[in-house]
């Protein structure tokens, strides 16, 4: 309770702004409400999702020209436009997203400056939509029988949009989607590898940013009651994305701090500037330009972080809720085979990393890969999972050929991994980086977790991340930054992961790097329960007590090639292997 | 249409890809150089076609104001790292370029009365204003963030020439300008007539580039450019500053731009806000050459430049409609061919 205090103050006062504040006062407000619905989508979009569109104004024309449109023309309600409005911006989202959002990140911005400035000039140059002129006589939205006819009424319709779209964008960003969204900036491999389609994820973001747009759209020309294309061009795109940056753009009430606060400024320097100056004109973007560039420098989080930090407000003791265990998957029998590579061949240009590899594993057996630094260890494990596709041979997975398929659709099969060099999201907490690993075991939508309708699913989610973690001996560490483990302890947390995505297989990379010697033995005590109950393990190693004492087969690679394979004990002895490792006797 | 007017609106478009040619390789310079998508290069070309344009109306243009301003600012910033890191002897450097530099321009134009001077003379110190300012804006506001990722990078140079937008409408306003041309000469081939300017523009497109190929090729900064260019933390290692690197890129877009918009200045009227579409054209023919070939970037720009010219004539008030949605397939066909997941940096 004392820490929605200050939030339950700011809806206090913002259902008593209209009868209190005069009119100038009331249309910044709706001003503002309009802009933070835009700018909202760009932090679920920009801040958070990593990628960045300067084409938000457009999305929103595109919502008012449809209503402007269909209203005059045709007396279409304005409620049927709006959702004309949204299947139109939601086709052309969708439209863009697919060309620009499989390529690398700049794509997709310099993609919607184009689609910003084409759809402005087309706006301005079509007869039917009134050219620069615009289209009036925009009808009064009606509400259950009221008339929204002055601002003072419009205002609680933008502030209830508004405050909907903050609780549905709060909500999603805390499920199981969201964990994907937030994945996506810095981690897209690993989330690809725990079964996330990133693509598809990159695309929902951007469609929902476009739709929030188009509702401000729609609730501008009701509220204007007339539309031209000047509030839609480039420049106001820019500053959409301006108000994310300097609200702070990974935080939803960023949103409404940086679009109120760039407003009114924007607003004051128009009153101002051109006192100064002598003369009138945009003067404004000069220093909204210097502003925005000193934010980026000096605090690229923006105002929001700052602005918590203000008010103490205490975070309650967190628990992760007992719930229901997910279904599991059936085991193979031990001794079934796993995975078989057949002459896999791996080239990078001329460079040949895996040559003739052979290889097997059964369920139930720890198999252990090693060999001196550069041996194309690693290569092999990118291979198999998927992550980087061998140029030749043949690899399958539980008797299917998985060689063609992606990491998603390997992860998806029962392979389960962990990363040489670490891959976690490392300002988000230990338990929800293990619960990404479970993405897959979860089916619930975008809708859902925005409406908060998953919770008995995700509460499943997070008690299963809460058991591995457990299970690997990091229960103490649920609520911590992942980022603030050490190194050891975060190649632990990636085991857990891997096995929150109940695996039939589990690939390692050198998960004992940088452990202690009791962190060691409980991580071999681990493997051997595992190995147990079924499961197959690849085991990429370099720690030779740790690996001879576990593994039950071991394949020696150097140079890209099997050089030996057998039993820990023949392969120690193999004068071959000790070659490689040793030297030559001369 | 006929063969008069294809031939007629052919050279239009020639022209203006010739320029636009020159802003795509200023584009995929520095991009490839400092990762810096280039917005404000269209300012470049407004601020060197106005500023020409200004002293050839007798007026002294308030670029010269920004170059001592922005100069002194460097100063200003460099001069206090250099005390708190006691290296005392980078003083007179930053002396020289960011204050005695601009005020010797600043004396030149006011003793001058550029107005009466020879046209060269005139191009001359407009470039002398303007081209400095390269590595001013890349001083002051992308070198804190060299490392940043893309799309700050990005968010950046979008600020950045907001705030040389905002500032040009103060120092030009909103009217246009247009400068004498370089030459009243008309020739006549066949049916076609061809503008003395519009020589000029092919020509000294024509010289640019090859003086830029010459300068990647054969100097020692050209190849460091290059070096950098393909791996930031290996031309580190072998010596070469980044930051120099960086400089000296934006050093030439500024020229390349600054020369662009002297040159089309007695073509076309130049607005204080023209740039950013002259600008933005260049980045359509940089996109087609997915910001890394020079020569694919080239072509790319003769298309544009023909593709504007003829559309102007069909449908003229869809001409910028056309031209930028002319990036969709190349987009389409970027998407169809690149099919791995990449890790963003």
């Amino acid at each position: 309770m004392k820490a929605r205090l200050p939030f339950l103050v700011f809806l206090g006062l913002l259902a008593l702004g209209p009868s209190l504040l005069p009119e100038f006062y009331v249309t910044l407000l709706n001003y503002i409400g309009l802009y933070s619905i835009v700018t909202l989508g760009l932090v679920l979009l920009t801040g958070v999702g990593g990628l960045t569109s300067f084409g938000q104004a457009a999305f929103v024309g595109l919502g008012a020209y449809a209503t402007g449109y269909l209203t005059t023309a045709y007396a279409v309600s304005p409620w049927l436009a709006l959702l004309v409005g949204l299947a139109v911006t939601a086709a052309v989202a969708l439209i863009l997203g697919f060309l620009t959002l499989r390529l690398s990140g700049h794509y997709l911005p310099l993609g919607t400056i184009a689609w910003g400035l084409s759809l402005y000039f087309l706006f301005g140059n079509l007869e039917f939509l009134g050219g620069h002129t615009g289209l009036t006589g925009i009808p009064v939205l009606e509400l259950a029988g009221f008339k929204l006819d002055t601002g003072r009424e419009f205002y609680y319709l933008i502030w209830a949009a508004l405050l909907g779209a903050m609780l549905a964008t709060q909500n999603l960003l805390d499920s199981r989607e969201g964990r994907a969204i937030r994945a996506l900036k810095g981690g897209g491999l690993m989330a690809e590898s725990m079964g996330v389609n990133t693509a598809r994820t990159k695309t929902i973001i951007f469609l929902i940013a476009a739709l929030f747009a188009c509702v401000s759209g729609w609730l501008y020309a009701h509220l204007q009651r007339f539309v031209n294309p000047t509030p839609f061009g480039l420049h106001i795109g820019i500053e959409y994305l301006f108000m994310a940056v300097v609200g702070g753009a990974a935080h939803v009430w960023g949103a409404l701090v940086g679009a109120g606060l760039i407003t009114i400024l924007k607003q004051w320097l128009q009153d101002v500037l051109p006192k100064i100056f002598g003369q009138s004109g945009n003067f404004e973007v000069i220093f909204f330009g210097i502003m925005l560039i000193l934010v980026l420098q000096r605090a690229r989080e923006g105002i929001w972080p700052w602005l918590v930090r203000l008010v103490p407000v205490r975070q309650g003791q967190r628990t992760v809720a007992e719930a229901e265990a997910l279904p599991r998957r059936e085991m193979p029998v031990a001794g079934t085979v796993l995975l078989e590579v057949k002459d896999a061949r791996k080239q990078f240009g001329g460079l040949v990393a895996n040559n003739n590899m052979n290889l097997t594993v059964k369920a139930g057996e720890v198999m252990a890969l090693i060999g001196p630094n550069g041996a194309g260890k690693s290569t092999m494990f990118n291979c198999i999972s998927g992550v980087d596709p061998v140029t030749s041979g043949e690899i399958r997975f539980l008797g299917e050929r998985v060689d063609a398929l992606t990491s998603r659709e390997i992860a998806r099969r029962g392979m389960g991994r962990t990363f040489q060099h670490v891959r976690l999201l490392p300002t988000m907490s230990v338990l929800e980086n293990v619960a990404i690993g479970a993405h897959l075991r979860g089916s619930k939508g975008v809708l859902s977790a925005s409406l908060h309708l998953e919770r008995a699913e995700e509460a499943r989610l997070l008690a299963e991340a809460k058991r591995q973690l457990e299970r690997v001996g990091l229960g103490e560490h649920l609520f911590d930054e992942a980022g603030s483990l050490p190194l050891g302890q975060q190649r632990i947390l990636e085991i857990a992961r891997a096995l929150c995505s109940d695996p039939c297989l589990l690939l390692l990379d050198e998960p004992a790097a940088g452990l202690r010697y009791l962190e060691k033995q409980s991580l071999a005590e681990l493997l051997r329960k595992l190995r147990s109950q079924g499961m197959g393990i690849l085991l990429v190693e370099h720690d030779m007590d740790f690996v001879m004492g576990l593994a039950d087969r071991v394949v020696v690679m150097e140079f890209g090639e099997k050089i030996s394979e057998g039993l820990p004990e023949e392969v120690q002895n193999d004068p071959i292997v000790l070659e490689a490792y040793l030297g030559g006797v001369e | 249409m006929d063969l008069q007017i294809a031939l007629l609106l052919g050279q239009d478009g020639i022209v203006n890809g010739a320029i636009y040619a020159l802003l795509a390789l200023a584009l995929v310079l520095v991009f490839a150089v400092t990762r810096v998508i280039f917005i404000p290069q269209g300012e470049f070309v407004a601020y060197g076609a106005l500023t020409l344009a200004a002293f050839q109306a007798g007026k002294t243009p308030g670029t010269l104001w920004l170059l001592l301003g922005a100069g002194a600012l460097v100063a200003l910033i460099d001069t206090v790292i250099a005390v708190r890191a006691g290296a005392l002897g980078r003083l007179k450097r930053i002396a020289l370029w960011d204050l005695v530099l601009p005020a010797v321009v600043a004396g030149l134009v006011l003793w001058l009365e550029p107005g009466d001077l020879p046209l060269v003379a005139q191009v001359a110190l407009s470039l002398a204003i303007v081209v400095p300012l390269g590595p001013m804006v890349y001083r002051l506001a992308y070198q804190p963030l060299a490392e940043a990722s893309v799309l700050v990078l990005l968010i950046v140079s979008v600020a950045v020439h907001l705030a040389l937008v905002g500032l040009g409408l103060l120092f030009f306003g909103a009217e246009g300008s247009r400068t004498t041309p370089f030459s009243e000469a008309q020739f006549n081939l066949g049916t076609l007539t061809v503008n003395g300017q519009t020589l000029w523009v092919l020509g000294a497109s024509a010289v640019l580039i090859v003086a830029l190929y010459q300068f990647f090729g054969r100097t020692l900064y050209g190849k460091a450019l290059r070096a950098t260019a393909i791996n930031r933390v290996g031309a580190r290692l072998m010596g070469i500053s980044t930051t120099m690197a960086g400089k000296l890129s934006f050093t030439l877009a500024a020229g390349i731009g600054a020369l662009s918009g002297i040159l089309i200045a007695p073509i076309t009227t130049v607005y204080y806000d023209t740039g950013f579409l002259v600008g933005l054209k260049g980045f359509v023919a940089a996109i087609i050459a997915g910001l890394v070939s020079y020569p694919l970037a080239a072509a790319g720009a003769i298309l544009v430049g023909l593709l504007e010219s003829f559309s102007s004539f069909w449908a003229s008030a869809f001409k910028e409609v056309i031209v930028f949605t002319l990036i969709i397939p190349v987009l389409v066909w970027r998407s169809l061919t690149s099919h791995h997941v990449e890790e963003e940096e």
